[in-house]
């Protein structure tokens, strides 16, 4: 391995073009020793490194660590284009450059309407409200006193991929996909919630909002509410971050993100829906003839390959080569994900890394002996319900072109002899 | 077996039954909320008008209200500046290429406009208007939108009477009956087309962060995506000033700025409320309002790039400058002190507020 490739640090400000030409060349280098015996000694073998030689950092060094600065590419990005200030914006989880199945926090994308806040704990108030025998105010430590359960969710935004509807237009499984993140949460079930303050037989929905300015808030069928929704105040076995909704966020598995309330305060059982502006004005699709759809709230079976892409070229040359990517459905569990590299003419069955989880991100591998020739990558997810991924000529069959919302296609990748890869859409 | 089970029982939700913990009496945490803890957090609006405080406001006084508090970001006719929101026009238009969706051509009913208002507007100043002014701002956005005549008031009373265009213009999810039989058929796997031709390519668009045209406009409906549209252009000449021009620490303390630490964290939380427009601090650009680096001691209206109102620029080259004293001043009373600048800020009260933020402005290169 060369001087280039093991110092991986100067490519965080290299730019992604840099990046890729940089990552192309070093690819070229190793390409030609590929399986063949080395050169020479490897002096990174044969001579005494200073790691090997002197002393690491102690122990606290870092009382709470962050990824090693060789990792430092490895972040959230923003496309600046897509919104009027940062305060009211989204940002991207690197997909590309993670792998498994959960996200680190740290990484996961953020999508604020009023700006992240600081919330304490001991500031902390929930209130129930409504069509309840009893209206309620919880406090956190209220929340810690009640039966506990863990589970495992991808949160996807509604506008995940959003921006492909109108054709290919960004370089990158980072921004094409990078709207969604998968973790572990800790909390009580709204349904154990509803039941201590006694929902009267005329609620039919709860209103759910947060404590920020932007006071977001979503109407949830009361159905759902009582299945499987959860107020959470751990993820990936720590406190929620505060882009997340520290301390407490609202979890409604396998639907769209927006209604994933954080900074949770307030739930209202009401007998209709309030019909706020971020289920009418926002979060609807509008269909080829004007008329528009709302209440599309489950979040359908899609996949991705997250390496190769863009942001993740193939830098090893020929030979044997790992196709990997994520897969999820809102309906329930990945039963089998497929993976094509002409195109869709012929297809695959990738690995997936575990079964699938209901409402959870699973991870897919198609190890590929790669030839050398370009590849037109797609993923296609199959749920337990039967569902296929679509193509994106067959949604826009149904919903027209100004959709935007709830976009999950199949995404494809070119990748070319030199291992670069670039987002098309094919015929 | 509680009440509630039964409840939940007799409205078929029984898969939830194998999905709580434990399923026992009622656990007694908690408290009862008082009516007034839950008045002051009970705001929402429904269609049916559930919700509406009391209370009436004319298109008249909705234009001067909606003026004050919301045209620096939607413009003085709801029109949108820059790519903030465009709360007027576009009807007809949900059937074309690239639709303008805003209140009057997509929004199904007035009670989200003023539940949205009352509940989450002004940007960065949020419920801070009575509801006689929210309803003054709706009555203004109905007349923006070519529906009410310019002597409509309108009220708790006459609020449902209102039907907005769009208001059949949605169906509930259908995708179980449309989209399901035609997505679960069972895959091809094998010689599934003859060629395939690639028909787009994304470099061609170059619109992907770190790429050299970083700044290049999007495919007309990637803006919609976003809740929020679009930044205001950036100046990199700003930028640029914004690192000649920083006041140094010991000329703002010479002008009467406190640069005590607890004056500047206190500063800090007050700018909150001008963060959502001001940007200070290295790279600060400007946004929609003036990037504030270097701002003590510059004449007004004097930024670079920045799309002043005439008054302000009047008021700067009639000779007004940001001293300590003059920025006090106009944040105590912005529209008072210079009368008809477009900043929608009400003014900060409290003159403890005011040394505090200016103290942190001066801290962070302004």
């Amino acid at each position: 391995m060369d001087e280039k490739e093991r110092e991986s640090a100067p490519v965080a400000s290299m730019g992604r073009r840099g990046f890729l030409r940089a990552g192309a060349a070093a690819g070229a280098l190793v390409a030609g020793a590929g399986m063949a015996r080395a050169e020479g000694p490897d002096p990174l073998i044969t001579e005494v490194q200073p790691w090997a030689q002197g002393l690491g950092d102690g122990v606290d060094a870092t009382p709470y660590g962050l990824p090693i600065h060789f990792e430092s590419d490895v972040v959230r990005r923003n496309v600046s284009w897509l919104t009027a200030d940062t305060i009211s914006s989204i940002n991207f989880t690197p997909i590309h450059a993670l792998d498994g199945t959960i996200t680190p926090q740290g990484c996961a994308f953020e999508r604020h309407h009023s700006g992240a806040i600081e919330l304490s704990k001991p500031d902390y108030r929930l209130m129930i409200n409504g069509l309840v025998e009893t209206p309620l105010i919880f406090t956190y430590e209220d929340l810690e006193r009640f039966p506990r359960v863990t589970r495992t969710y991808f949160l996807e935004c509604a506008a995940n991929t959003g921006m492909e509807w109108a054709g290919a237009q960004l370089n990158g499984s980072q921004y094409t996909h990078g709207m969604i993140h998968n973790m572990e949460y800790t909390g009580v079930t709204l349904r154990t919630l509803l039941e201590e303050a006694g929902v009267k037989p005329e609620g039919k929905w709860v209103y759910v909002e947060g404590a920020d300015a932007s006071s977001n808030g979503r109407s949830i069928p009361l159905e759902k509410a009582l299945d499987d929704c959860l107020v959470a105040f751990k993820a990936n076995g720590e406190a929620l971050r505060k882009e997340h909704g520290y301390p407490v966020r609202l979890c409604v598995p396998g639907w769209e993100g927006n209604m994933w309330v954080k900074w949770l305060r307030r739930i209202e059982v009401t007998d209709q829906a309030v019909e706020s502006r971020e289920e009418t004005s926002k979060y609807t699709d509008t269909l080829a003839d004007g008329t528009s759809r709302k209440w599309t709230w489950v979040m359908d079976a899609k996949s991705v390959v997250t390496s190769p892409s863009p942001q993740a070229p193939i830098k090893h040359g020929t030979g044997p080569l790992v196709i990997t990517g994520l897969a999820w459905s809102g309906r329930g569990a990945i039963k089998a994900v497929h993976v094509t590299v002409d195109g869709g003419k012929t297809w695959k069955e990738a690995r997936l890394a575990a079964p699938g989880q209901p409402m959870a991100l699973t991870r897919f591998y198609l190890d590929h002996d790669w030839d050398g020739s370009e590849m037109l990558v797609q993923s296609r997810a199959v749920d337990d319900t039967g569902y296929v991924q679509p193509t994106k000529a067959q949604l826009r069959e149904v919903r027209g072109l100004n959709s935007i919302y709830h976009n999950n296609c199949i995404q494809t990748w070119w990748v070319k002899p030199n291992g670069e890869a670039e987002n098309v859409e094919i015929s | 077996m509680s009440k509630f089970r039964e409840l939940v029982i007799g409205t078929t939700v029984l898969t939830a039954l194998g999905v709580a913990p434990a399923f026992a009496e009622k656990m007694g945490l908690g408290r009862a909320a008082l009516p007034e803890e839950v008045a002051a957090w009970d705001l929402d609006v429904s269609p049916d008008g559930t919700g509406l405080p009391v209370g009436s406001g004319s298109v008249e006084d909705g234009e001067m209200t909606f003026s004050e508090n919301c045209a620096a970001c939607h413009g003085e006719f709801a029109e949108g500046v820059d790519n903030w929101p465009k709360l007027a026009g576009g009807m007809g238009t949900l059937d074309h290429a690239d639709p303008l969706k805003t209140i009057g051509s997509y929004w199904p009913h007035l009670s989200t406009a003023f539940d949205y208002v009352n509940r989450s507007m002004p940007f960065g100043n949020a419920q801070s208007l009575e509801p006689d002014q929210v309803y003054a701002i709706v009555a203004y956005l109905l007349y923006s939108n070519d529906l009410v005549e310019d002597d409509f008031v309108l009220s708790n009373e006459n609020f449902t009477e209102v039907v907005l265009p769009n208001a059949e213009g949605f169906i509930v999810d259908d995708r179980d009956t449309v989209e399901l039989p035609l997505f679960t058929q069972e895959p091809c796997m094998e010689n599934c087309k003859d060629s395939v031709e690639i028909t787009m390519h994304a470099a061609n668009l170059d619109v992907t962060p770190g790429d050299a045209a970083d700044d290049a406009e999007p495919a007309a409906a990637a803006e919609e995506t976003m809740a929020e549209p679009e930044a205001p252009a950036t100046e990199e000449a700003a930028a640029e000033e914004a690192t000649t021009e920083e006041a140094t620490p010991v000329e703002a303390a010479a002008a009467g700025v406190s640069d005590d630490a607890d004056v500047i964290a206190a500063g800090e939380a007050v700018f909150k409320k001008c963060k959502a427009c001001h940007k200070v601090g290295e790279g600060a650009k400007n946004a929609t309002g003036p990037m504030l680096n270097g701002v003590i001691g510059r004449h007004a209206g004097a930024v670079d790039g920045f799309k002043y109102s005439n008054q302000m620029l009047e008021a700067g080259e009639g000779g007004l400058v940001w001293t300590p004293e003059n920025i006090s001043a106009y944040l105590k009373d912005p529209k008072g002190f210079v009368p008809k600048n477009r900043m929608a800020f009400a003014g900060l009260k409290k003159d403890d507020d005011i040394a505090a933020v200016i103290a942190y402005i001066a801290a962070n290169g302004g």
